[in-house]
């Protein structure tokens, strides 16, 4: 109680300061550097809240700095005298700045700080505040983030701010978000129905969801029938747009599920469709990929952190060698005794699966390793209303461009064709002269190494744990079988299908149901065509 | 790789006090003797749910090696017994079948999934013996032989959703994966917010399978859903590995906490290790135990834990909590009743009261369930969590659900009544004559 004393006393002077001031509405000689004081001491959620309006209220644009402290969880209150600074970490210490003026006060030991604490309704509290702090603000971004925050509010008081800043504004994309800032306030004012009927029309021409519900909303409401009518057939208009974004989305999306499918199967496609292997140990190749670039991750973090953009591109030939080299072990010393004997293999690399997961995750620890993403494959941009993440982008990229590759050295390269004569008829390829045993080993190598590429990639996208392959065993299968063995193309083809398929049941059926239809799909047409889309011809396809 | 070598050693270290148990319980100061009680434990430390279980092996054992330092129990030595069900449900019925009449432990602390549970359950009943299970867990049950010191739905999903409701959400998306936990809370919840007034409209339920990986038109959906202006809140039952994923999706696609919270039920501090929480900030979780929670007996637990494994970035989380209520209260119900014969040591244990480590009394209750505090936390960016919001009391576990026709008349009372479901409108114990689900 007796810390809250002098607390009251500073509120209670604050207020009694403000006084004369507030009489007239707006008090632009409240000092926001007392304001900000009060953020200091330790303070109920609601106290914090309102802090920040009434730093809000005084209009000046100094509070923002503090104010996005706060909502990043930047702000600290010092312990020994409850001062409030902005504090980045230094170090073992944190540097303090004046959270007004941004002048550095000095570093401090970590423990002699205190965060101010915050929740979402706090950050979203910021966030209206700094939409009409920043309208002026000299960084574009920001005014641009002020405009996106004006229109999801949709407050008619803002309309005359928002000409002015309109008015003001030189680059031309904030100032179309600010006239559909301006817009989404006009539809809630009481200004004449004709500017109503125009503001529909801005939103109808930005056409995305939220537009649509700010419209139905108008149209409900409105009493004038012209305006309704603008409204409505904006209305129609948006809707036709976002039906056509929503299928481009699926297709989009059954896409990047396709290109996740191609590289989880494609290593497969060589051992099983190729050599006839049936692998149970595929996905822990996959595994083993990702577990590498784990490692390169936690090498450059230790050693050399300005590299971490890169490590990927360093991880890639890394697990190409890994899984590769684990694979031509398997081969050389395991599946090499067992061709031609398929229920043996099976079993056998299914424990080699169990074997390969139980000593990752003695080495790794059973949870989840943390990949962390370079910045080009974090974020998203905008097509139409699609988002359009940039990760998926790359892995589809990336998917296509293994593709390529593995078709390259298959039918451009000497061992390419080696393989090729020694799985289409292995006696006749030894009495050439082929080496057969080694040219197995390095096919069953290529195929593994082919997995852990793959492991690099879905590392973005998925949990680092022992338990990482499985997920993608039964879909690879899936896709070879589907594809046609033993053919590259019927492997992109069967993966992308199938991604596509996918993708448009989910909305519909559900992700469970989904994945049901297109296992049962799959059996009816195995059930007609037993040798999958992209058949082998010929007189070697039984041998 | 050094850690990793580290590591190795330390797990053999684990191993050899597991081993060794009895002869290091010896070199203490109390020097306990004579016979070792046996406590079993039945956790999986291969498979799929290594991930989550293979830390409570090691918080049990540590608890042991506590609880032998002080001078073991009724003057004698605490035994581990350690045994790897595998992950797969049938083995975790013999294995437990391997502890209770081979080894003849006096007790175990085991099992996560639901499924492992039921699983478990004929197999305790039929050799009388104890289980602690320490997860939180979609209720519907109350076993003579099993207590369950992990959250009922009251004790997590209801005050989690009753924290969104006062913070204006409107609108909610039940995301879950496919299977009973999620089904049976979903159930509930639906339930609550439609007896609360939320039209049916503003809730969709929707399941994924275990493992689940491209979320991209889950989310894509939730963005929608979330987008005409109501406040639009996810709560999710998504379990283990999926999380990772779907938290990255969400974050890619801009989805912020401040735009569409998530509140988690599975999600906890050994989740979000494998995880940059930088975009996650604001996220929700509802628990009963978090690691950040500033009191003296919860930062003594962290350092015991950390001397334990030997190493200071491993956390701590709410069923390693639960372990620790569960151990201390079976310990004391143990010295209460002078015996570890199991029908005097479950006729001790309800009554038995435990400090937790967020700083109230848990009590275990008639229905073998405890009383627990729920505490609400946002994920912040160092991976843990900060509380805005717990109950101003300790929630008692509530075995069958008010929220669900089917178990609302239903009562759980092992003092008195001696049943496990007895029907209050029929005034009678319906037994095993009922099926559970």
């Amino acid at each position: 109680m007796n810390r809250l004393i002098p607390w009251l006393l500073l509120c209670l002077g604050a207020l009694l300061s403000a006084a004369p001031g507030a009489a007239f509405g707006q008090t632009p000689e409240a000092d926001p550097a007392a304001i900000v004081q009060k953020f200091g001491g330790k303070q109920s959620f609601d106290a914090t809240e309102a802090v920040v309006s009434e730093l809000a209220a005084t209009g000046d644009e100094r509070v923002a700095r503090a104010l996005r402290a706060l909502r990043d969880g930047d702000l600290y209150w010092r312990k020994s005298d409850e001062k409030v600074f902005v504090a980045t970490r230094k170090g073992d210490d944190y540097e303090i700045f004046d959270p007004l003026s941004g002048d550095s006060a000095g570093t401090v030991a970590k423990g002699d700080l205190e965060k101010v604490r915050v929740k979402n309704s706090i950050r979203n509290a910021v966030t209206g505040a700094l939409g009409t702090l920043t309208l002026r603000a000299d960084n574009p971004a920001q005014r641009m983030r002020a405009a996106d925050t004006l229109f999801s509010e949709g407050d008619p008081e803002m309309v005359a701010p928002l000409d002015a800043a309109i008015a003001a504004e030189t680059d031309p994309a904030v100032k179309t978000r600010m006239q559909e800032a301006r817009a989404s306030a006009v539809l809630v004012s009481d200004r004449p129905a004709e500017e109503k009927a125009a503001a529909a029309k801005v939103l109808a021409a930005r056409g995305d969801r939220e537009s649509l519900n700010k419209l139905t909303a108008f149209a409900a409401a409105t009493g004038d029938a012209a305006a309704k009518k603008a409204a409505e057939s904006a209305i129609a208009a948006i809707e036709s747009n976002i039906a056509f974004w929503n299928q481009a989305q699926n297709v989009w999306y059954g896409l990047s599920l396709g290109s996740v499918l191609l590289l989880a199967a494609i290593g497969l496609a060589i051992t099983f469709g190729v050599m006839g292997v049936i692998n149970m140990a595929h996905g822990e190749m996959v595994m083993l990929g990702a577990y590498t670039t784990f490692v390169v991750q936690e090498v450059i973090r230790a050693n050399a952190p300005g590299l971490f953009e890169f490590s990927l591109a360093i991880a890639l030939p890394l697990a190409f060698l890994v899984s590769g080299a684990v694979g031509l072990v398997m081969e050389r010393f395991l599946i090499r005794f067992l061709y031609g004997r398929p229920l043996e293999t099976l079993l056998a690399t299914f424990g080699v699966s169990l074997i390969l997961q139980q000593a990752v995750r003695t080495i790794f620890g059973p949870s989840n390793r943390q990949v962390g993403n370079p910045d080009f494959m974090s974020g998203a941009f905008d097509v139409g209303l699609m988002s359009v993440t940039w990760n998926r982008l790359w892995i589809i990229v990336f998917a296509l461009v293994v593709f390529a590759a593995l078709l390259l050295v298959l039918n451009r390269t000497p061992l390419g064709l080696q393989m090729r004569a020694v799985t289409q008829n292995r006696r006749m390829a030894a009495a050439m002269g082929i080496r057969t045993p080694w040219v197995d080993a390095l096919t069953f190598a290529l195929g593994s190494g082919i997995a852990g590429i793959a492991g690099v990639a879905l590392s973005q996208i998925d949990n680092v744990s022992p338990n990482l392959g499985q997920g993608y065993i039964i879909d690879s299968f899936m896709v070879v079988v589907f594809g046609g063995v033993g053919n590259l193309w019927g492997t992109l083809v069967g993966a992308m299908t199938l991604g596509i398929v996918n993708k448009f049941l989910e909305p519909f059926a559900g992700a469970v149901l989904g994945k049901i239809v297109v296992l049962v799909l799959i059996i009816l047409f195995i059930q007609k065509r037993p040798r999958g889309l992209f058949a082998q011809k010929g007189r070697f396809v039984d041998a | 790789m050094n850690s990793a070598i580290r590591w190795m050693q330390k797990t053999a270290a684990a191993a050899t006090i597991a081993a060794f148990g009895v002869s290091g319980a010896l070199a203490a100061d109390a020097k306990p003797s004579g016979e070792p009680i046996k406590v079993g434990i039945l956790h999986s430390l291969s498979g799929t749910m290594a991930i989550s279980e293979t830390t409570l092996k090691d918080a049990m054992l540590m608890l042991i090696d506590e609880q032998n330092k002080k001078g073991g129990l009724l003057g004698r030595p605490l035994e581990p017994v350690v045994v790897d069900p595998a992950s797969d449900w049938p083995l975790f019925a013999e294995k437990a079948r391997e502890l209770i009449s081979q080894d003849k432990v006096a007790v175990v602390f085991g099992c996560w999934t639901s499924v492992s549970r039921k699983s478990v359950l004929p197999v305790f009943k039929e050799l009388d013996s104890i289980l602690f299970y320490p997860v939180q867990y979609e209720g519907e049950e109350s076993e003579r032989n099993v207590f369950y010191t992990g959250a009922a739905p009251n004790q997590q999903a209801i005050p989690a959703v009753d924290y969104l409701m006062g913070e204006g959400v409107k609108r909610w998306v039940l995301e879950g994966t496919d299977y009973v936990y999620p089904r049976t809370t979903n159930k509930i919840l639906e339930q609550y917010l439609k007896d609360k007034g939320v039209p049916a409209e503003d809730i969709i339920v929707n399941y994924t399978p275990f493992g689940f990986s491209d979320w991209q038109t889950e989310v894509s959906k939730i963005k929608e859903f979330g987008s005409t202006g109501k406040k639009t809140a996810v709560v999710s039952t998504i379990n283990g590995d999926a999380n990772v994923p779907f938290y990255k999706e969400l974050a890619n696609q801009g989805i912020k906490a401040t735009d569409i919270p998530v509140v988690a039920f599975s999600v906890g501090e050994e989740e979000l290790a494998g995880i940059d929480t930088g975009p996650l900030v604001g996220h929700l979780a509802a628990w009963n135990y978090f690691e950040s929670v500033d009191t003296p007996e919860n930062q003594d637990f962290i350092k015991k834990w950390h001397a334990f494994i030997g190493n200071d970035k491993r956390v701590t989380n709410d069923p390693m909590e639960a372990h620790y209520i569960g151990f201390n209260m079976w310990v004391k119900a143990v010295e209460k009743a002078g015996t570890t014969d199991p029908d005097a040591v479950i006729a001790a244990l309800p009554g038995t009261e435990q400090a937790n480590l967020t700083g109230g009394t848990s009590k275990m209750l008639p229905n073998h369930h405890i009383t627990k505090p729920v505490l609400i936390g946002e994920i912040n960016e160092d991976g843990q969590f900060d509380v805005v919001s717990e109950t101003d009391d300790l929630v008692p576990g509530d075995a069958w659900s008010d929220f669900l026709p089917e178990s609302k008349k239903l009562e759980a009372d092992w003092v008195d009544l001696k049943c496990g479901n007895y029907d209050t409108e029929a005034k009678k114990c319906l037994g095993d004559t009922m099926k559970s689900n």
